[in-house]
């Protein structure tokens, strides 16, 4: 095959010595950006971009794109530790990742998760290897109409999931949807619900409210309980990695699902956010210990590492192909092409062959580098628990801080998350369930404008949503999903129903 | 820990019955002020345009008001006698222990910086919760504090906010 | 001797030392880093040519201190502006500008004017191009607009970049050329994504900016119909097999009399003193003279325009008043105003 033997060119151009070595430095940053809430990918990237001007374009491509892979693994320690998403992609990490934690399993989930990252990473990248021209066609067809498709059935694919009283799943929701639309409307530009304050310009941020309500409420709680870290006591044991590969097998399906689920989400672009979110909730909907999610299951940190990291990895198909970044990240990365003169978009595979194989290498190469890496800390990471906990507290808090500030430089989103870690505690309490509130606030802003975006191309028609095979089928799963609980008594019931006519 | 687990009298403080009405109550009041904006906003549906930018802000809050309704009513029928608790006097204390310092916290750092408020706080946590030596608590803040320094700073160029104390350095 | 007399020597000889060093050894200079804020986020025109001069800067040692990028682009750059109003002494903060310094405060009401801070220098003007889908296959813009004239009102969708901002103003001075009939404009949240739209056929045309759109054009996917400057480009090189930026009809010559450049300029704090506001004219004429620079401007086909002073001050007053009067005709002056 004729990518074969251009992905060996591509190896052989991206595994020299000094690329090897940009490679594990580009890793380690990377992974220490994405344990800090406060520094993103897209930090690094940026402020690393000056220093590789002087390097070959495939040299320093390799050594951003490290970054972007460490920042990606990196993001599951935090949520697993501490409950803190470093970055927004691991907020579902966290369901079943920091209650792993709390059991003493610390180890696990995070061997888990570092392992799920990479599977997802490299189901994208054979994608991206194999069928690159195709896709991006498709991602073409994403119009307005589509996209709200897509947010639609991310939703469709959570919702029914507490376990707690609907009404209060529903407050919850809302509340996440009426914070979202705080701010500039991108669709009229006009401001909504700011009063005149000019904090609130920039409307309520989604990792604000995540650092606070699952950060601070943790804190609040774990306070609440007495001076001391549930799962300070778990027993370091150097045969995690074993112990929890012997586990994956059986969770096959899952991350077939959630490696579809996520290059899916990654190509459209719906993002590595929304994708985790989806992978989380169809796992739990479909997975046959779907009934025990939350309470640290394994696969429930399986489920949405897979996705995230398969989204996180195809995102970087259209920003080639079409110039598209996928995420801030991506965004940076597209400015450092420009940069040194390479253009993306429909000619870079034509026009950069060199480049763009050495680049698709460098993400098989950094990816499996960067496992070994991470696998190679879980002790290390794990033994962060045993510190005492009147150090890491307020530790937290410091780390929260710093967090909530550097997502738009202002002092105001302290202070929101104070009032986050407030309400995230006492949400948890009176069983308001936390992450349809969070879905909300991460999808409502978009999900409402290709609506409207969408409404505004068909002059207020509502059966654009219908209107072409893709978008339709979209909807009418979605619509499927949503029902699935109905549907399924239905089932159960006609099927009993079969069986007892004849007789 | 070291210390021995607090034995005191866990005596109850708040009732989640309480908890829950105050929240219920609190919703409404936030529905009311999504829809009082959504009105002066206009939440029709406006010909070849679609929906106008109050539309689903109101019928979001629409929603969150009648499920809060019910919330609120369905906290209200509980019984009061031989209610769950939401949280103890001395739960509340151990949370206030560090969340009142995590307010004045934030307000310093407007004025003295992030690392300097930062190395403050977690010096004061360790010593008066953890009972560590004063020596031991300044190291660990400091060099915290310090590290953070050099990481946002000096490394990766990202600016948090800094007091005097920096301003004398040179930043 | 006596002590006057002493300081008055020293200071001829101070003087007669600074005129043989340079007036540049006398000048001030950044005595901490200077964060450049960007009104927009990651990945916009403004963001790359920001983060592209940060590395101009860095690459060629034009500061002793490091510059520090921040994106604060909340409500529509709003966030940004006003950050460098409230920061009026701290002369190490230097903003970059899109037409949202004007059209922000007009369209949403935020407190704020070019007024409060002090102009710098113009670096460039960004160029807008009227651009379809290839396979629609317009020959030229006069083509284009007769076919939205035939069409039913709202027929044509126009993809653009937020809302109450340039693209739509340009939208709105188009349309007083198509005898009545609308476009339906789809307000989108990046350049790059609107040129993708239009290329998978979701909108009729956009007036992207050349750089966000070169590689579609390049691909043969878009087609440049007409650019909305006075003169043709004076960017002559091969972008495509045949064509250059200059080949590009002016809308003007088109049949289409819209013109309309938005502004890459730099500002610092309103309390900034001549000498910071001269340090930063210098550092941006450094920042210009570079190939790196040229070879930008070539890319993204800018109108290289220049000025600082007085100059600048004056084409900015010219160019409130010209959005004061575009806003005001296409309707989208906040009520509050």
């Amino acid at each position: 095959m004729e990518e074969i033997s251009a992905l060996l060119g591509g190896f052989a151009v991206a595994i020299t010595p000094y690329n090897m070595m940009l490679m594990v430095v580009g890793i380690v940053l990377g992974v220490i950006i994405g344990v800090l809430p406060g520094l993103g990918g897209a930090n690094g990237v940026a402020i690393l971009l000056p220093l590789t001007f002087s390097m070959e374009p495939t040299s320093a491509i390799i050594m951003l794109s490290s970054i972007y892979w460490g920042a990606l693994f990196g993001g599951a320690i935090t949520a697993i530790l501490f409950n803190i998403p470093g970055e927004p992609w691991s907020v579902a990490t966290t369901f079943d990742g920091h209650p792993m934690a709390m059991r003493g399993k610390a180890d696990e989930a995070l061997v888990g998760a570092f392992t799920s990252s990479f599977v997802g990473a490299i189901f994208a990248v054979i994608l991206i290897t194999f069928l690159a021209p195709m896709i991006a066609k498709f991602a073409l067809r994403f119009g307005p109409a589509e996209f709200f498709a897509v947010q639609f059935l991310t939703f469709a694919s959570f919702l029914g999931m507490g376990r707690g009283s609907p009404f209060k799943t529903l407050a919850s929701m809302c509340l996440g949807f009426a914070l979202a639309s705080v701010g500039l409307d991108g669709v009229t530009g006009t401001l909504r619900l700011t009063f005149g304050h000019e904090e609130l310009l920039n409307g309520f941020k989604f990792l604000v409210a995540v650092i606070g309500l699952f950060g601070i409420g943790e804190i609040l709680s774990s306070m609440e309980e007495g001076l001391s870290f549930r799962g300070a006591h778990a027993k370091l044991k150097m045969d995690a990695v074993i112990r929890t590969w012997r586990q994956l097998p059986r969770m096959t399906f899952t991350f077939l699902r959630s490696c579809i689920v996520g290059c899916w989400m990654g190509i459209t672009p719906g993002g590595a956010t929304p994708a985790s979110f989806m992978g989380y909730g169809l796992a739990k909907r479909f997975s046959k210990n779907g009934r025990n999610f939350g309470k640290g299951e394994l696969e429930g940190v399986v489920a949405p590492e897979t996705a995230a990291h398969a989204a996180g990895t195809s995102a970087l198909l259209p920003m080639l192909t079409l110039g598209i970044p996928g995420s801030p990240t991506a965004a940076v990365l597209l400015g450092g092409l420009l940069i040194w003169g390479l253009q993306p978009g429909p000619l870079m595979f034509v026009e950069q062959k060199e480049f763009v194989w050495g680049l698709i290498a460098s993400m098989y190469m950094g990816n499996l580098v960067g496992l070994v890496l991470v696998l190679t800390c879980v002790p290390f990471f794990a033994a962060i628990l045993r510190v005492p906990f009147s150090i890491i507290a307020p530790v937290i808090v410091v780390i929260c801080a710093i967090g909530a500030y550097t997502v738009n430089n202002a002092m105001f989103d302290v202070w929101m998350m104070l009032v986050f870690g407030v309400m995230g505690y006492l949400f948890t309490k009176l069983g308001y369930p936390l992450p349809p509130l969070v879905l909300a606030l991460v999808l409502g802003d978009q999900a409402e404008s290709s609506f409207r975006q969408a409404m505004l191309s068909s002059q207020g028609d509502v059966t654009v949503f219908w209107s072409n095979w893709l978008c339709g089928g979209i909807m009418t799963l979605g619509l499927v999903l949503a029902f699935w609980p109905l549907v399924q008594t239905v089932l159960e019931k006609w099927r009993g129903g079969a069986v007892a006519t004849p007789a | 820990m070291s210390h021995a687990p607090e034995v005191q009298e866990e005596r109850p403080l708040v009732s989640t019955r309480a908890a829950d009405i105050a929240v219920a109550l609190l919703f409404l009041v936030a529905s009311a002020v999504v829809i009082a904006d959504s009105m002066r906003l206009g939440f029709n549906w406006r010909p070849n345009e679609g929906p106008a930018p109050g539309y689903f802000p109101f019928y979001i809050a629409v929603v969150m008001a009648l499920a809060s309704a019910v919330n609120l009513a369905r906290a209200v029928a509980l019984p009061p006698e031989g209610e769950a608790t939401l949280t103890t006097r001395p739960g509340f204390m151990r949370m206030m222990a560090i969340f009142i310092p995590a307010v004045v916290y934030v307000a310093a750092t407007t004025w003295i910086g992030i690392y300097v408020a930062s190395a403050i706080y977690i010096a004061g946590f360790m010593i008066f919760f953890g009972r560590f030596a004063l020596w031991k608590a300044a190291g660990v803040s400091l060099s915290i504090a310090a590290i953070a320094f050099m990481m946002f700073e000096v490394w990766f160029l990202v600016p948090l906010p800094k007091g005097p104390l920096e301003a004398a350095i040179g930043y | 001797m006596s002590v006057r007399s002493l300081k008055a020597s020293a200071l001829v000889l101070g003087a007669a030392l600074g005129l043989a060093a340079g007036p540049a050894a006398a000048a001030w200079e950044p005595t901490k880093a200077v964060t450049f804020v960007i009104p927009a986020g990651t990945g916009g025109g403004a963001d790359q040519m920001a983060r592209f001069i940060q590395g101009v800067i860095q690459k060629n040692n034009l500061m002793n201190k490091p510059v520090v990028v921040l994106n604060k682009g909340g409500g529509a750059g709003a966030e940004g502006f006003l950050e460098m109003k409230a920061s009026a002494r701290d002369p190490h903060k230097i903003i970059i500008t899109l037409s949202n310094l004007f059209t922000t405060p007009m369209g949403t009401g935020a407190p704020f004017n070019w007024k409060d801070m002090k102009p710098v220098s113009m670096l460039a003007l960004d160029q807008f191009v009227l651009w379809t889908n290839a396979e629609k296959n317009y020959p030229d813009a006069k083509a284009y607009i007769d076919a939205v004239k035939a069409a039913p009102d709202r027929q044509f969708k126009m993809g653009g970049t937020g809302s109450k901002q340039e693209d739509q103003i340009i939208t709105a001075a188009i349309e007083r050329h198509t005898d009545g009939k609308k476009f339906t404009y789809i307000p989108y949240d990046g350049g790059g994504k609107v040129a993708v739209q239009l290329v998978g056929g979701h909108v009729d045309s956009s007036v992207n900016n050349p750089i966000e759109a070169v590689a579609q054009w390049r691909g043969k996917q878009l087609k440049p119909l007409c650019i909305f400057d006075s003169k043709r480009s004076t960017h002559t090189g091969k972008i495509t097999e045949d064509m250059a930026w200059s080949d590009i009809p002016t809308c003007t010559e088109a049949g289409l009399p819209v013109e309309y450049q938005m502004l890459r300029g730099i500002f610092t704090t309103s309390g900034a003193t001549d000498e910071q506001v001269a340090f930063y004219v210098d550092l941006f004429k450094k920042v210009m003279a570079t190939e790196d620079w040229k070879a930008f401007m070539d890319k993204g086909a800018f109108n290289e325009t220049t000025m600082s002073g007085a100059e600048f001050e004056a084409w900015l007053t010219e160019a409130e008043k010209k959005h004061r009067e575009l806003m005001q005709e296409a309707g989208f002056l906040a009520q509050a105003q």
